[in-house]
């Protein structure tokens, strides 16, 4: 579904990926984490051409790109991306940001766009906010939201990036739930998270990053259980210790 | 000054009357036609100046850096006398059909208008944080579509004071039309003025026309903004 060959990417002088080769098949839910500043981000904003590759080939549900050819707006419209800020049109209500791509980008009717976000609003357990506008919504109800805006472009793909970070803590669990409910219908998922409950109950596999390189991938028992690289231990300890070193 | 005896009846019915009325009349005209157009003239320049195509934001550039800098007045000239010598004679014809000195105008206006409505927009489609584009992006929208729904609408909200000023500035500047015969409000004022000599009364209606049409943009608009903004203000 996703694979990633000899991928480099350099924000000038600064190596940001260094030859990432990962492959991720469909259904299947991989959680990237790693220190700040590691490429987390950067990875997963290629995945959606947010960032471009400078090296190396990258194929996205069968589209190559690498490919100048490749229409890189069809591609965005198969793959969900969900910010960590959540980036919530603000000027539209919760509906509009939901019924917005659909009608625009993939001609659907305004009533069935609307019939069909109301459906992901109750998934996201939110159907009561439809007319809301995002600046009214708690951060938490915001990222949810932003999931369903995504839902509603029936992606093959969904990205995160960070998706809890920005919240107070007694939200994270509520997105975390719809995202958990997300891969157990097989949904194909990219997450970048230090939610490591999450990691250990939903990842079929974690991929830890350190200086723009994949040290350590490995399904969540072992990564967590047994870390390798001497990175990957001290990255585990801080997270358990965050009073002492300032990472989430 | 000592023996002027004021007498208003002149300017408040009869032919005069109809005179400053009809000087109203086209004042509304010309400011309306060239403020909408000088919108979405000035919409279009934003989008081009700020183009991925180095060629489109260069020809924006300098139609910015040309008509922001030259007198209106001189502007107002180019379009009444210069034009018949680079129009094609089509549009020509046509314009003198619909009133040449009207067109004239309202082209000069809307043109060195517009210049100033791109800069504002662009400076609030630059304070629209950029995460903003990167969430159209990614849903699938193009660049332009992107501005269209996403960034436009929001930009324009923020814009909307310094666009009054612009409308404003527009209706106020539309007196310059009465260089080429256009005969709005101030070229009828003066008409009575001549006829009568009552220039008082005839300039003290003109600046109530001026002065009412500015709060009335000032007002409309401001309703439009807060139907709008009644949104953030409840958050
Ligand atoms: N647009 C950019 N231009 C230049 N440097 C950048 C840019 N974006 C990111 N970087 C740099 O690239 C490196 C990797 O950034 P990235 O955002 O991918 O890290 P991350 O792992 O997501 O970190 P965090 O956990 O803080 O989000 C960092 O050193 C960052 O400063
Ligand atoms: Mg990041």
């Amino acid at each position: 579904m996703i694979t990633f060959k000899g991928v480099h990417k350099w924000f000038k002088d600064l190596h940001v990926l260094n030859d990432i080769n990962q492959h991720v098949t469909p259904g299947e839910v991989l959680v990237v984490c790693g220190p700040s500043g590691s490429g987390k981000s950067t990875l997963i904003r290629t995945i959606n051409q947010l960032e471009p590759i400078n090296e190396g080939s990258l194929i996205v549900d069968g589209m190559d790109l690498s490919d100048k050819k490749t229409n890189i707006n069809k591609l965005r419209a198969e793959v969900g991306f969900v910010f960590q800020q959540f980036n919530l049109y603000p000027h539209l209500s919760v509906i509009s940001n939901i019924t917005l791509a659909p009608t625009k980008i993939r001609n659907v009717s305004k009533k069935d766009a609307e019939e069909q976000a109301m459906v992901l609003l109750n998934r996201v357990g939110l159907s009561e906010k439809r007319d809301a506008y995002p600046s009214q919504l708690s951060g938490g109800q915001q990222q949810r939201v932003a999931i369903a805006r995504a839902l509603a472009m029936k992606p093959r793909i969904m990205l995160f990036d960070e998706p809890t970070s920005a919240l107070d803590p007694e939200m994270i669990g509520e997105v975390l739930a719809v995202m958990k409910d997300l891969a157990l219908s097989g949904m194909t998922m990219v997450v970048v998270t230090h939610e490591m409950g999450f990691a250990r109950e939903v990842a079929h596999r974690v991929a830890f990053m350190a200086d723009g390189i994949v040290l350590e991938e490995a399904p969540p028992e072992d990564f967590f259980l047994r870390p390798q690289h001497e990175r990957a231990k001290q990255f585990l300890r801080q997270l358990l210790t965050p009073m002492q070193s300032g990472c989430p | 000054m000592l023996n002027y005896t004021f007498d208003w009846s002149i300017i408040t019915s009869g032919k005069y009357f109809d005179w400053l009325v009809s000087g109203l009349i086209t004042t509304l005209k010309l400011s309306t036609v060239s403020i909408v157009l000088a919108f979405l003239l000035g919409l279009l320049i934003a989008v081009m100046r700020m183009a991925h195509s180095k060629p489109v934001r260069w020809f924006a550039h300098a139609y910015l850096e040309f008509f922001r800098n030259t007198p209106l007045l001189v502007q107002i000239f180019f379009w009444y006398f210069g034009s018949y010598k680079i129009l094609p004679t089509v549009i020509n014809d046509w314009l003198n059909k619909t009133g040449f000195e009207f067109a004239a105008a309202a082209i000069a206006l809307t043109i060195y208008t517009s210049a100033f409505i791109a800069e504002d927009i662009r400076s609030g489609v630059l304070s629209i944080p950029k995460e903003q584009m990167e969430a159209a992006r990614s849903a699938g929208f193009s660049y332009l579509r992107s501005m269209q729904y996403i960034i436009l609408p929001q930009a324009i909200r923020i814009t909307i004071p310094p666009l009054v000023n612009q409308f404003l500035n527009l209706a106020k500047n539309s007196s310059l039309a009465m260089t080429i015969g256009v005969m709005e409000m101030t070229y009828q004022a003066r008409q009575v003025e001549s006829y009568t000599f009552k220039g008082f009364e005839a300039f003290t209606a003109a600046t109530a026309v001026y002065l009412v049409l500015s709060i009335i943009i000032t007002a409309a608009v401001n309703t439009y903004n807060e139907k709008v903004l009644n949104v953030h203000k409840a958050a």
